[in-house]
């Protein structure tokens, strides 16, 4: 748990340093009618930024206890109490080799995203649906990839739902790809939004770029899982 | 002014206010309507919960009169008791219902920031309590693992509901949490974004601090409880050995190997502790500002109470496997998060002493939600304590077992924060619907309920002293250590149960006859500071403020400021005109 226990303790440690502390100084209950803070306190950022930026600390929050819930299992607790020194019944897998290219599709996918980002933010309209439909593609050809993944653990010889290392190939990778599918609802509504005949590119300029931050965030997110699953 | 023209343009759209009855008050987007969807789906399956408590005081304190329930039942409602009250009630009550309710309006905001994600957050709540529900009608009925559905009884053959039971209840918490984290965002970035002009952090009510911070914890905490949920339920389902460690069961050997209960145990806990102050957070920040406004006095030591909830919300997270000291952990564990839970005892205590010092000489006005806000107080300061005794390993280890952990639980976990729900809601009755309650009703409620609850918990202190097991579904005479004395308390507590869970019917007739036939109430009759009692119209209407959104001059504590005409200075008041000429305030239009 010590993972999550810092990763909760940075979080809370920056959102209540970064945002909060420089302002809890003030003594509201004293007469401010030079010094009013009303002007110096004005977010500049959009909502929707911040909420992307809030849904994904909760989901590292997320890979970070499960990430947590792997290393436990694999050592079985060493210092809990629990029977320590060895894998107990956690049998190390093979690491499907099409992993290493379906990585490769994602740096790409992440690579045409923020090309994406970069045309929308220079108004070339044409180059934007390009850039941001084979972002797309990339990604929708990294899960069948990821599928192809599955299939091969699935019939190869160490393939048993009682070893954990297989179950929890299973889920990290399950988690992180319904993650990704979730950002394809998005980026399928960006792109619809972008190939309107009357689109006008300021209206989609937040949407490509918080698109492309998430996509960024869950290469992050999958090199990290696939470092993890590599090395054990 | 880009503060203002960001909640503006957001919500231009919304100042249209729907028309259709299903867009209003059913599809609707308002934070009002959201709350009180939340306010009465939580209240509903609490009252659920409240009759299987009744029927399992039934059994427990008279045990040959009543043959209502059978063991398995006993243990199936024992978990869903437990869970709903924890998770379906209380956090969605506090941040559903009054996260969503008073965030804009006491920041002076037109709605959320994300009304649609608001309004989908309700339906996944509303689909996870209808899962939960499900549960009764599937074969084998709900499950009864116990509200921390340890494994691996959980998922084994001999426990209530092990076949579907258990799985419903996972899904619908994983379906709980999807909906907490929407409406969760929404909370954060609400507070971080729409506050109105001058709003700045400290002067934000105190009951917002709690809500910010709770939802903080819920946010980075409820992921722990959903990884644990995934993982169990591919346990039960696919035959994976996360949990489940190689067993055998009814003479049986099981198909599973080498997983570790330990591991289910220490993500659970990891949510489960900073649960506790997912609950507790907002009725702190709720119950300070009661104090504040009923005792018309300013709060005291305000900035240390905003650090006191910033120092809970961070070691809320290393206590804990203090609620595991019987699990078999190395002891050197144990001490470490005694030494956390001792430390986090320090912030809390002190927001005890500024609740006390702040009514402490104040012009105390006893209303229906100030006795409600003081017997808090009470039922925290005694759950408080006896948290210490099982803080410490030494001496939880004994009694962990017992009934001196039911007794702390629910006067800390259970009791405190309900009198906090009872309190908000009659404080705030008024701005919701327009009216006023009965308070003669009341405060017939507030007494029967306080008295009948440390009837019911306070002698549960003593079964636990001696040694009476917790989870038993009957004590029968072969149990050679329980005294005779023991079936006597348990009967007077079952009679104070039910004369507690009768006396919610005068609360819930209070408030539904009041609703039609209650006084039309003032637009600000407890005479607060705060932004939600200065709307232009009581009760608010779709996008709160009207033509134009409110400033804030002053903190939202101004109460019996010397030299001020009123006892009161509301938080929209220059400090150049502290009484608007010509305006009364908070009177509706």
């Amino acid at each position: 748990m010590s993972l999550t226990v810092a990763y909760a303790a940075l979080a809370t440690g920056i959102i209540v340093w970064a945002v909060l502390v420089t302002k809890l100084r003030a003594k509201p209950w004293e007469k401010q009618i030079a010094a009013t803070p009303e002007g110096t306190d004005i977010p500049t950022v959009s909502p929707k930024r911040i909420g992307l930026w809030i849904f994904l600390a909760v989901v590292t929050s997320l890979f970070c206890l499960f990430l947590s819930a792997y290393y436990m299992r694999m050592g079985q607790h060493a210092g809990h109490g629990m029977p320590t020194g060895g894998l107990g019944d956690w049998a190390a897998i093979r690491d499907p080799s099409i992993l290493w290219f379906n990585t490769v599709l994602l740096i790409f996918g992440s690579v045409a995203m923020q090309s994406a980002r970069s045309s929308v933010a220079r108004s070339q309209v044409e180059q934007t649906r390009v850039r941001l439909f084979a972002a797309g593609l990339l990604t929708i050809a990294f899960l069948i990839g990821q599928w192809f993944a599955w299939r091969e653990l699935r019939y190869s010889e160490l393939f048993s739902p009682l070893n954990p290392a297989v179950a929890f190939f299973y889920v990290l990778t399950a988690v992180h790809g319904l993650h990704l599918l979730g950002g394809l609802v998005v980026w399928a509504r960006t792109l619809a939004r972008s190939l309107r005949k009357d689109v006008e590119l300021i209206d989609v300029r937040l949407s490509v770029e918080l698109t492309s931050v998430y996509w960024h965030y869950l290469l992050l997110v999958w090199l990290g899982l696939f470092a993890v699953l590599l090395s054990t | 002014m880009a503060f203002v023209a960001i909640a503006d343009r957001d919500h231009e759209h919304a100042l249209h206010d729907p028309q259709s009855f299903i867009r209003k008050y059913i599809w609707s987007q308002d934070h009002k309507v959201i709350a009180i969807q939340y306010g009465v789906v939580a209240i509903s399956i609490g009252l659920v919960a409240l009759t299987m408590s009744v029927l399992m005081r039934l059994q427990l304190g008279f045990p040959d009169t009543f043959n209502i329930i059978a063991p398995q039942e006993y243990y199936q409602y024992i978990t869903m008791h437990g869970m709903i009250m924890v998770i379906y009630l209380l956090t969605a009550l506090f941040l559903g219902g009054f996260g969503n309710y008073l965030i804009p309006l006491m920041l002076g905001a037109r709605d959320m920031v994300f009304p649609y994600l608001n309004m989908l957050s309700f339906w996944v709540y509303l689909l996870a309590v209808l899962v939960l529900v499900a549960s009764f009608f599937v074969p084998g009925g709900p499950t009864g693992a116990g509200w921390t559905l340890y494994p691996p009884q959980a998922v084994l053959p001999g426990t209530p509901g092990a076949s579907w039971g258990i799985i419903c209840m996972l899904v619908s918490l994983a379906i709980f949490i999807v909906a907490f984290t929407m409406g969760g965002l929404n909370y954060v970035t609400t507070i971080l974004q729409a506050r109105c002009r001058g709003m700045t952090f400290m002067r934000m009510p105190l009951s917002i601090w709690g809500i910010f911070m709770a939802t903080i914890l819920g946010l980075l905490a409820f992921p722990a409880l959903f990884v644990s949920a995934i993982m169990m339920a591919l346990d039960a389902v696919v035959g994976t050995s996360f949990f489940m460690p190689a067993i055998s069961s009814m003479g049986e050997t099981t198909k599973y190997s080498g997983g570790s209960p330990l591991l289910f145990q220490h993500l659970f806990w990891f949510f489960g502790h900073p649960e506790v102050y997912i609950v507790a957070l907002p009725a702190f920040g709720i119950v300070s500002d009661l104090l504040s406004t009923h005792a018309r006095r300013n709060i005291f030591g305000y900035r240390m109470m905003v650090w006191a909830i910033l120092a809970i919300g961070c070691l809320s997270f290393v206590v804990w496997a203090h609620h595991m000291y019987v699990s078999g952990m190395n002891p050197y564990f144990g001490f470490f998060f005694a030494t956390t839970t001792l430390i986090i005892a320090v912030p809390t205590a002190i927001k005890v002493y500024n609740w006390v010092l702040t009514v402490w000489r104040g012009d105390v006005h006893l209303t229906v939600p100030m006795l409600f806000a003081i017997g808090f107080i009470f039922t925290f300061i005694n759950g408080g304590l006896t948290g210490l005794f099982l803080g410490n390993v030494t001496v939880d280890v004994p009694l962990s077992g017992t009934y001196f952990v039911v007794a702390h639980f629910h006067m800390v976990m259970g009791l405190s924060p309900i009198m906090v729900v009872f309190g908000a809601i009659y404080h705030w009755y008024p701005k919701i619907t327009g009216r006023m309650f009965d308070e003669r009703l009341g405060k017939l409620h507030f007494w029967l309920t306080f008295v009948g609850a440390y009837c019911i918990f306070l002698p549960m202190h003593y079964l636990g002293i001696l040694g009476v097991p917790r989870r038993y579904y009957g004590y029968s005479d072969a149990i050679q250590f329980i005294p005779p004395s023991v079936h006597e308390a348990n009967q007077w507590i079952s009679i104070s149960a039910m004369i507690v869970a009768a006396t919610q019917l005068v609360f819930l007739y209070n408030l539904i006859h009041s609703y039609f036939r209650g006084p039309v109430a003032d637009g600000n009759p407890w005479r607060a500071t705060t932004l939600e009692w200065q709307t232009p119209q009581t009760p608010p209407k779709h996008g709160n403020w009207g033509k134009d959104l409110p400033e804030v001059h002053r903190w939202a504590y101004d109460y019996s400021v010397p030299g001020a005409p009123q006892d009161f200075i509301p938080q929209n008041v220059p400090h150049s005109e502290q009484t608007p000429a010509g305006r009364e305030h908070g009177v509706p239009t």
